[in-house]
């Protein structure tokens, strides 16, 4: 037994190591930052002062601070857990049976979306969502400026194609591991198709469903590609919080402020987590 | 032994971003025969500004190790590419002269100065290099008051500026002709400008003024948009060591008019890549009347190397100086405002070689450079002996150097001042998106007074 | 009957639309980059090779994306390895706190990849003199990926019986020998599923190779498409959507050398 941990902790250590010095270190010392009035430039830049909760009231108190927790929120919910969930899901069980072929094409196209680069696929958005010439303008024949209008419709919308990939993947494998002979014993009682999932697979896959959701709702939350598209506006109106951060920290330089908000992102993510633990626990 | 690593290596590295000494004698390395200096900027050759980036890789190096080789000087100069963003560009630069580290010469936005000389990240020429050495060069003379203006900060010169511009109202002549308004067209207060906007409305898929708006463009609404309107209301953004509020209103019930009256297209407003739209509309012939500075002449509309070429450029293209709201009502008394900006060289605090940096930068700013940067494009520069024989040829570039330099005003290179740019690009948005003067202005306000404090705002 | 072809053609229907969904969006990359006059929008090209050449005279294109191969393999690498070897220990061996420890770090990831985290990084790669190289660059990579990595290859690895590693070292076999012969083998699929993810991951990563590498012959194609702009800062049409389509194709290749020799596919992996 003790043979066994040597080599464990032999395995884990290079990992810690780097994990230590190039991410633990880092965010702690950005959550530091976080109670100073720390500025890239102007005067506070030379001597930051500890400022405590300073910059936490302030960021409760500030609309655009509420607003961005508000469209994060309407962000993961909307286009991870109901989103890419749900389509992930549909496409796994559509595509269990149908021919390789077609399955493959489905899968690569789906796959592709989650693969291409961040930038490239921003560009391919705008050419989606574009005013004049636009590729859904010219479908449906306006000329509606999508990203403008209606930013958060269409950010989920991108989302949704972006990402629905994984679950897609994850679902996939874990149908496989639903047991035939309960799904043919479904379908001897005559169990509809929404019968069998929420009767017969969904137990079966519940694990997996959390799982799924507890990451997907972390990437989503973090990701910073809405940047890309909207730029957060227009007028605020498609600024989560990543995209907040970003702006305060690289277009205002209030690190201390952005870094406040990081840590209150983090705690969001926490809330997350907490709650996905729960439910884990909640099955077992 | 894993908790040890993770812990201790923490405390070490940060002790050592504690406590950095900094050689201040200007005399360092003054004689040194091997000497290797590195110049920053937001230039790249197949990028962004790529005439400065080949004429800093082509002849300001090749010829400048040449001449120092004259001296017995073995000298080398790097070029550190970059062709980002304007705000990733500063947060890199500012990070390396947080970090003590950086090229010896970097090229800023003159907008910049003031945040940086205000974090003690870049100090005055004579603190640098000596007081007598930057007043010995005989370039100085040759540079305008109004243009070293953009490289001082409270007083001190901290760079040498590398040229200039000023805005002015496009117009296109061809949707002028057909709206019955006049090919020499010089409005003289905003109703002038408005009522010209009324008659162009008229005109099918025509957006007839386009003052740029909203925070999806950034710097551009400010310096596009408000702050030149704001100086036709006769008080600037920042006076007296306070930041002003009184013709915020006034400037926001233009845009009100401009864009709640259908005389704008407020959607274009808010696109991310909004302005460079309204260039491409521009030269379709779909905008009346656009506010922009020469650079938009020289290289958006430019029929030959520009962004949105228009063929007829020099027959269709009108420019007229911008009014104050009324007559003699804009800053200063005067009929005619305008706003300019520009970039800066300076020269970094930590740089090993501060003698030969200076020398450089004399380099840099001397006749026969300045005149190779052009590289045969006519450009308003820093020195008036270069502007007097480039500019000969180009109506336009003369227009701006002879009538628009003159009564020209440039940004406060304060620390605050992106807060406040950030909070007028708020209140254009907020009346593109329905609200009030009374209640945008309102906001500004209050949003001022949280950004820079109580007693900085009048 | 009638219910039978309805719902088959419902099926297709269904099938049809969500492929248009993810396919039609790609349409620009089939065809701007062919455009004489590309724009952000689709329509029939007008066709012609200038932009290809004007893109592969652009003096950076190619160096950038050999420096993406070079910063992308050498965080994909780090990760896998070390994310590897850390799930499967962390899968046979109980060390107290290991959850609670592995969701503490994916959510200090997210604050790291964030911008507010730059200083600190800045400062942390200068003191190490790692600014302005690749190899220290990917280490930042991937320290910032190695917990969601470790996350998913853990549940590959609890998945893995553990019989056979069992019957491997009756035979006498050494920890590494059985990781190396038994554990590595059977669990192949996930790495190669991990080995994508971290690839595609760093290859879109443009900040911190834009604060950390200062050379512009040595920043990546993420960095050099955002400044792929005109003498004035507009995007430059011309080059961008070759660029893209370039840029894109070393993923897909990856994606489908793997998918086409492990299956691209988390095999009963992913549970909780």
């Amino acid at each position: 037994m003790p043979e066994r941990r040597t080599w464990a902790v032999a395995f884990v250590a290079p990992a810690l190591v780097l994990i230590g010095v190039f991410l633990v270190f880092p965010a702690l010392w950005t959550l530091y930052i976080g109670i100073t009035d720390y500025q890239l430039t102007g005067p506070t830049a030379i001597n930051p002062r500890v400022v405590g909760v300073t910059n936490f009231v302030s960021a409760l108190d500030d609309a655009l601070f509420t607003n961005s927790v508000w469209l994060t929120a309407v962000f993961v919910l909307g286009s991870a857990v109901i989103g890419q969930n749900v389509l992930g899901f549909t496409l796994a069980w559509l595509l269990r049976r149908v021919r390789p072929w077609l399955r493959r094409t489905v899968e690569g196209f789906v796959l592709l979306a989650w693969i291409l680069p961040g930038p490239v696929v921003a560009y391919l958005w705008f050419a989606v969502l574009s005013r004049d010439g636009g590729t859904l303008g010219t479908l449906v024949g306006s000329n509606t400026a999508w990203l403008v209008e209606y930013p958060m419709a269409s950010l989920v919308v991108f989302n949704i194609w972006r990402g629905t990939a994984f679950s897609m993947l994850l679902y996939t494998s874990a149908l496989a591991a639903v047991p035939p002979s309960h799904l043919e014993t479904a379908r001897l009682v005559g169990a509809s198709g929404w019968q069998t999932v929420r009767d017969v697979v969904f137990p079966h896959i519940r694990g997996h469903v959390l799982t799924n959701t507890l990451l997907i709702s972390l990437w989503t939350a973090n990701d910073f590609t809405p940047f890309l598209l909207t730029a957060g506006g227009p007028n605020h109106e498609s600024e989560v919080l990543p995209v907040l951060i970003y702006r305060r920290a690289l277009e205002s330089g209030q690190l201390g402020y952005a870094s406040a908000i990081s840590l209150l992102l983090l705690i969001g993510n926490l809330v997350i987590a907490l709650v996905y633990l729960r439910l884990l626990r909640r099955r077992a | 032994m894993r908790r040890t690593v993770t812990f201790v290596l923490p405390v070490v590295l940060l002790a050592g971003c504690l406590g950095q000494t900094q050689d201040t004698n200007q005399q360092r390395n003054a004689d040194a025969k091997d000497v290797t200096l590195t110049i920053v900027a937001n230039a790249v050759v197949g990028g962004k500004n790529q005439r400065g980036a080949n004429w800093l890789n082509t002849w300001v190096i090749p010829k400048f190790t040449e001449a120092q080789k004259a001296k017995g000087v073995n000298m080398t100069v790097k070029f550190e590419q970059n062709g980002a963003g304007d705000e990733d560009y500063k947060t890199k630069i500012a990070l390396d002269f947080k970090t003590g580290g950086g090229g010896d010469i970097v090229e800023i936005d003159g907008i910049w100065l003031g945040e940086l000389a205000q974090a003690g990240q870049i100090k005055p020429l004579d603190d640098v290099v000596g007081k007598q050495a930057v007043d010995a060069w005989d370039g100085w003379q040759q540079i305008p008051d109004a243009v070293q203006g953009l490289g001082e900060f409270e007083g001190k010169r901290y760079g040498v500026p590398q040229g200039t511009d000023g805005r002015v109202l496009y117009f296109n002549k061809k949707l002028f002709a057909q709206a019955g308004l006049p090919a020499d067209w010089q409005p003289r207060s905003w109703d002038d400008v408005l009522a010209a906007g009324e008659k162009l409305k008229t005109l099918p898929g025509v957006s007839p003024i386009q003052l740029n708006a909203g925070t999806a463009m950034g710097e551009a609404t400010t310096m596009q948009g408000v702050l030149p309107a704001l100086v036709g209301t006769g008080t600037p953004v920042y006076e007296n060591g306070k930041w002003q509020t009184g013709g915020v209103k006034d400037v926001l019930g233009l845009y009100q008019r401009i864009y709640r009256d259908g005389l704008g297209d407020p959607v274009l407003q808010q696109e991310a890549k909004g302005r460079d739209r309204s260039f491409q509309l521009f030269a379709e012939n779909k905008i009346g009347i656009l506010l922009e500075g020469d650079y938009f002449w020289r290289s958006v509309v430019n029929p030959k190397t520009g962004v949105a070429k228009m063929a007829d450029r020099d027959t269709a293209v009108g420019w007229a100086k911008i009014p104050a709201r009324k007559p003699g009502g804009g800053v200063g008394r005067q009929d005619f405002v305008s706003m300019s900006g520009g970039g800066v060289r300076v020269i970094n605090p930590n740089t090993k070689y501060p003698k030969q940096a200076w020398e450089f930068m004399q380099f840099l700013n001397s006749a026969a450079a300045v005149k190779e940067s052009l590289a045969g494009i006519a450009q308003i520069t820093q020195r008036k002996d270069v502007n007097a024989e480039v500019l000969k040829g180009d109506p336009m570039l003369t227009f701006v150097s002879e009538q628009v330099l003159p009564i020209t005003r440039y940004r406060p290179g304060l620390a605050d001042y992106p807060k406040v740019s950030a909070a007028l690009q708020q209140a254009t948005a907020d009346i593109v998106a329905g609200r009030s003067p009374d209640d945008a202005a309102k906001a500004y306000r209050d949003a001022l007074v949280k950004a820079v404090g109580e007693g900085n705002v009048a | 009957m009638t219910g039978f072809v309805l719902r088959r053609i419902g099926f297709y229907v269904v099938i049809t639309v969500v492929l248009a969904f993810f396919a039609v969006p790609m349409l620009w990359l089939a065809s701007a980059p062919f455009d004489a006059r590309p724009g952000l929008g689709i329509r029939w090209p007008d066709w012609t090779l200038s932009n290809v050449r004007t893109t592969f005279e652009h003096p950076f294109a190619l160096t950038s994306l050999v420096n993406s191969l070079i910063l992308c393999a050498a965080a994909t690498v780090v990760t896998t390895v070390l994310a590897a070897l850390a799930a499967y220990s962390l899968s046979r061996v109980r060390i107290p706190g290991r959850d609670v420890l592995l969701y503490l770090l994916l959510l200090l990831s997210s604050v790291v990849t964030g911008t507010a985290a730059m200083v600190p990084i800045f400062v942390l790669m200068l003191q190490l003199g790692l600014i302005n190289s690749q190899l220290g660059t990917a280490l930042v990579i991937g320290g910032g990926m190695l917990p969601a990595a470790i996350f998913i290859l853990k549940d590959f690895m609890d998945s893995v019986p553990r019989s056979y590693e069992e019957s491997a070292r009756v035979f006498g076999a050494r920890p590494r020998q059985v990781l190396g012969h038994v554990v590595l083998p059977v669990a192949r699929p996930g790495i190669a599923t991990i080995v994508v993810w971290a690839f595609v991951n760093a290859w879109g990563n443009f900040l911190l190779p834009f604060l950390l590498l200062r050379d512009v012959g040595k920043q990546p194609a993420a960095v050099l498409l955002r400044t792929l702009n005109d003498e004035g800062g507009s995007a430059n049409l011309h080059v961008i959507p070759v660029f893209s389509l370039l840029y894109s194709i070393p993923v897909v290749l990856l994606y489908l050398m793997v998918s086409k020799r492990y299956g691209f596919r988390f095999h009963g992996g992913i549970k909780s």
